[in-house]
């Protein structure tokens, strides 16, 4: 990859395990999870809705710690941080929550909840922090006279961009997305999303970026990973990841997908996932989605598979995988011998 | 083998089935809110109907009036900072004129809401499990263990893994898509006969979401229940809904049967979402956002409200413009017949 590697990745996470609950009924939400994002890196995250991925984003920047494993925000460990060292950290890791309303007091006026992370971070001079928190709303399409109401009096999707104005306030350098746009029209998500491009582009922002719809993550990401069920299935290119799934739960996402049907040009196969969803108080042994992939075999059942690097940059969990991209490899081997060329 | 895939072609929109008697219709509502510079018209004039077994997408820009227009059925605005106009008729009985008893019988009974935002729709200090019983017992003449049986058959209809384990939890410990299941769950659980779906399933995947929609559309199949699906997911809408409406700043826009809006919609404001989608192809930062922004409540233009930002207006469109019906299509736009005479159809000899 040309991005990893040369510099220190902004955040990386290293066999990262989160735990929740006593003995009886714990909850592993985010089970052994490794990855890097490079400086000014999209990383998009896709996967099951409970598979740990908004558990992912609150560990990633500190708000949580991790039960096992390492989190690096450049080469800072975030939790062997003072009490004042993290306050002054936190302002460049900033979190935008899948709850709106996480974020707001119900008693203060949008504007002044937008001013508070200035104020406690002590930047600028009071005129200064409401001129850029007035100018932050404006850039998310809320006008003055949005800023002055309380949250309850905005629409879900206002609240939504309020959140995003208020995590741009204090410049940071790593922002976690947590399903941002999901309340947004098509049109202003378009607009949210041509903005956060423009802060990668001119600020070289990088992004934690967790959506389930997957035009989205892939239009806006560089690489994604795929989670289920507190581990990552397959990371990759999003392009890549999109148009040659090599792992059967990112095939069947993408499968599900719906599209209008007055665009539809040919009838698409759908995979309808059958069998039994597990719980995540007792995930399955083996493979963890043995229980509904249309693939799985014996095996499956009892042993996990490794994850392994199958063509540059790609990384799959799954013991069919080679079988997976065989599939989108011509007859002949003509490009095999391509893509095992890049090795 | 442990698990079977089945595969098909994608179920294409459902058509026709809805029968000819009106369940719920809305009719010249008006809706005035109360905020700190005092009184503003945030709905005006919406009028439509569902029939049962219908389901009617609703669609529109972010702040356009939908959830709104969800709880003014609802009656769940505080009458203190909010003003009513109009008639709301479900199953001949005029909602608003109701009394506040009258109306709690048939909320959640007769008509359920799914509501936007999850947490605010859930009591952080009860289990789920009880609030799913509370609901059915708040309904029905049955045991408690009856109603706990008929809560945890709805978290499972809903995709929660190990609903009696799930049952025990706290909001706080569910993830955002779980609770947005356990709403769902909670809506459906009395089999109402009017389910108002407020961007239900916003924070799931599209595996669970499919299974959320054959879910729903299954219940109205079954038992003639009329769904108001209220979301910004065009595809969404495409597979699901008979017939769709589209919302800008207060007023409904355009609306018909969801087939033909789509390959031909009339509007300008709809054309444009629908170049708004994202999709793979397309470069980076280059997405075909509606340039301009919808005008304040406050200072909404007399004429089009869509003026401002409309890449066809005219010095006539600062003009008034009405709600035209023709057939079963509905337009409220100045220019739409010259419009649609220019504008290549979507997908041929789709009307
Ligand atoms: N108390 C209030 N006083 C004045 N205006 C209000 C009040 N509450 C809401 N509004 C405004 O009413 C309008 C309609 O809000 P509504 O919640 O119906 O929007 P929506 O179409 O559901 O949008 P979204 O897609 O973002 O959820 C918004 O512009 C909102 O700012
Ligand atoms: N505070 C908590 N206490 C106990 N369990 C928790 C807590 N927070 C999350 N969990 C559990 O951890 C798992 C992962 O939750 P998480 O919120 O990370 O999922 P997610 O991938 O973000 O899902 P969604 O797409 O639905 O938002 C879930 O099973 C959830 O019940
Ligand atoms: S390892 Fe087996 S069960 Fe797991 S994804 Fe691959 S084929 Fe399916
Ligand atoms: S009336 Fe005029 S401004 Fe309004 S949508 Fe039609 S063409 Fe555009
Ligand atoms: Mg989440
Ligand atoms: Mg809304």
């Amino acid at each position: 990859m040309t991005m990893a590697g040369v510099d220190v990745p902004a955040l990386s996470v290293q066999d990262m395990t989160v735990s929740f609950g006593r003995t009886r009924t714990i909850v592993r939400a985010v089970d052994g999870v490794s990855f890097s994002v490079a400086p000014g890196e999209i990383f998009g995250i896709i996967g099951e809705s409970g598979s740990g991925k908004s558990t992912l984003g609150r560990a990633a920047v500190g708000m949580i710690t991790p039960s096992a494993g390492a989190v690096r925000h450049g080469d800072v460990d975030p939790f062997a941080l003072s009490r004042a060292q993290m306050n002054a950290h936190r302002r460049k890791y900033q979190i935008i929550a899948q709850d709106p309303n996480a974020a707001f007091n119900p008693r203060m006026t949008i504007l002044e909840s937008v001013i508070e992370p200035m104020a406690i971070a002590r930047t600028g001079t009071r005129a200064e922090r409401r001129a850029r928190a007035l100018e932050m709303l404006d850039t998310v399409a809320l006008s003055p006279e949005m800023a002055m109401r309380y949250p309850h009096e905005l629409s879900g999707g206002q609240k939504q961009r309020a959140n995003i104005a208020r995590a741009l306030v204090l410049d940071p350098e790593v922002l976690v997305c947590d399903e941002v746009v999901a309340a947004l029209d098509v049109s202003i998500q378009a607009d949210m999303l041509n903005l956060f491009w423009r802060l990668k582009r001119d600020f070289n922002l990088t992004y934690l970026f967790i959506s389930h719809d997957l035009n989205v993550v892939s239009h806006i990401s560089d690489r994604v990973a795929v989670m289920y069920f507190g581990k990552i299935m397959e990371i990759g290119p999003a392009d890549d990841v999109m148009n040659r799934p090599l792992h059967p739960y990112s095939e069947a996402l993408r499968s599900a997908e719906p599209e209008i049907a007055a665009y539809e040009q040919r009838a698409r196969e759908r995979i309808i996932l059958q069998g039994e969803i597990p719980s995540a108080l007792n995930p399955p042994a083996g493979c963890r989605f043995h229980t509904r992939c249309p693939r799985a075999v014996d095996l499956c059942a009892s042993n996990e598979p490794d994850q392994r690097e199958l063509i540059p940059g790609r990384f799959v969990a799954c013991h069919f995988a080679e079988e997976m991209l065989a599939r989108f490899l011509p007859v002949g081997g003509g490009q095999e011998a391509e893509c095992v060329s890049q090795e | 083998m442990s698990a079977t895939a089945a595969k098909g072609p994608v179920a294409g929109p459902e058509t026709g089935m809805a029968t000819d008697k009106v369940l719920l219709s809305v009719e010249d509502l008006k809706l005035d809110l109360r905020d700190e510079n005092g009184w503003v018209r945030v709905l005006d004039g919406v009028s439509f109907d569902i029939r049962p077994k219908e389901t009617l997408g609703v669609v529109g820009e972010s702040g356009c009036g939908k959830s709104m227009t969800a709880l003014s059925i609802m009656q769940l605005l505080p009458p203190r900072s909010a003003r009513t106009e109009g008639r709301i008729n479900f199953a001949g009985r005029d909602l608003l004129s109701l009394s506040r008893r009258q109306m709690s019988r048939i909320r959640g009974r007769n008509i359920s809401m799914i509501f936007q935002e999850p947490m605010s729709a859930l009591d952080p200090v009860f289990t789920v499990g009880a609030q799913i019983r509370e609901t059915v017992q708040c309904h029905f003449d049955v045991s408690k263990r009856e109603a706990d049986e008929r809560a945890i058959d709805a978290l499972d209809s809903v995709g929660i893994a190990a609903p009696r384990q799930v049952a025990q939890l706290y909001p706080m410990s569910l993830s955002g898509g779980m609770r947005q299941r356990v709403m769902i769950a909670m809506a459906l659980v009395c089999e109402p006969d009017l389910i108002i779906a407020d961007e239900p399933t916003t924070a799931l995947d599209v595996t669970i979401q499919s299974q959320i929609m054959d879910l729903l559309l299954n219940l109205s199949q079954k038992r003639g229940t009329a769904i108001l699906f209220i979301t910004h997911n065009l595809a969404l809408v495409s597979q699901n809904c008979d017939r769709m409406i589209t919302m800008y700043g207060g007023q409904i826009i355009e609306g018909g049967p969801v087939s033909e809006v789509l390959a031909r919609p009339l509007h300008p404001y709809t054309t444009g979402l629908l170049h708004s989608i994202p999709d793979a192809g397309r470069a980076r930062g280059t997405l075909n956002a509606i340039p301009g922004r919808v005008p304040s409540l406050r200072a909404m233009p007399p004429g089009c409200r869509f003026e401002p930002r409309c890449p066809h207006a005219t010095a006539h469109c600062t003009q008034a413009v009405a709600l035209e019906r023709i057939a079963e299509r509905q337009i409220r736009c100045h220019r739409w017949q010259e419009l649609a005479g220019s504008a290549a159809p979507m997908t041929a000899g789709a009307l």
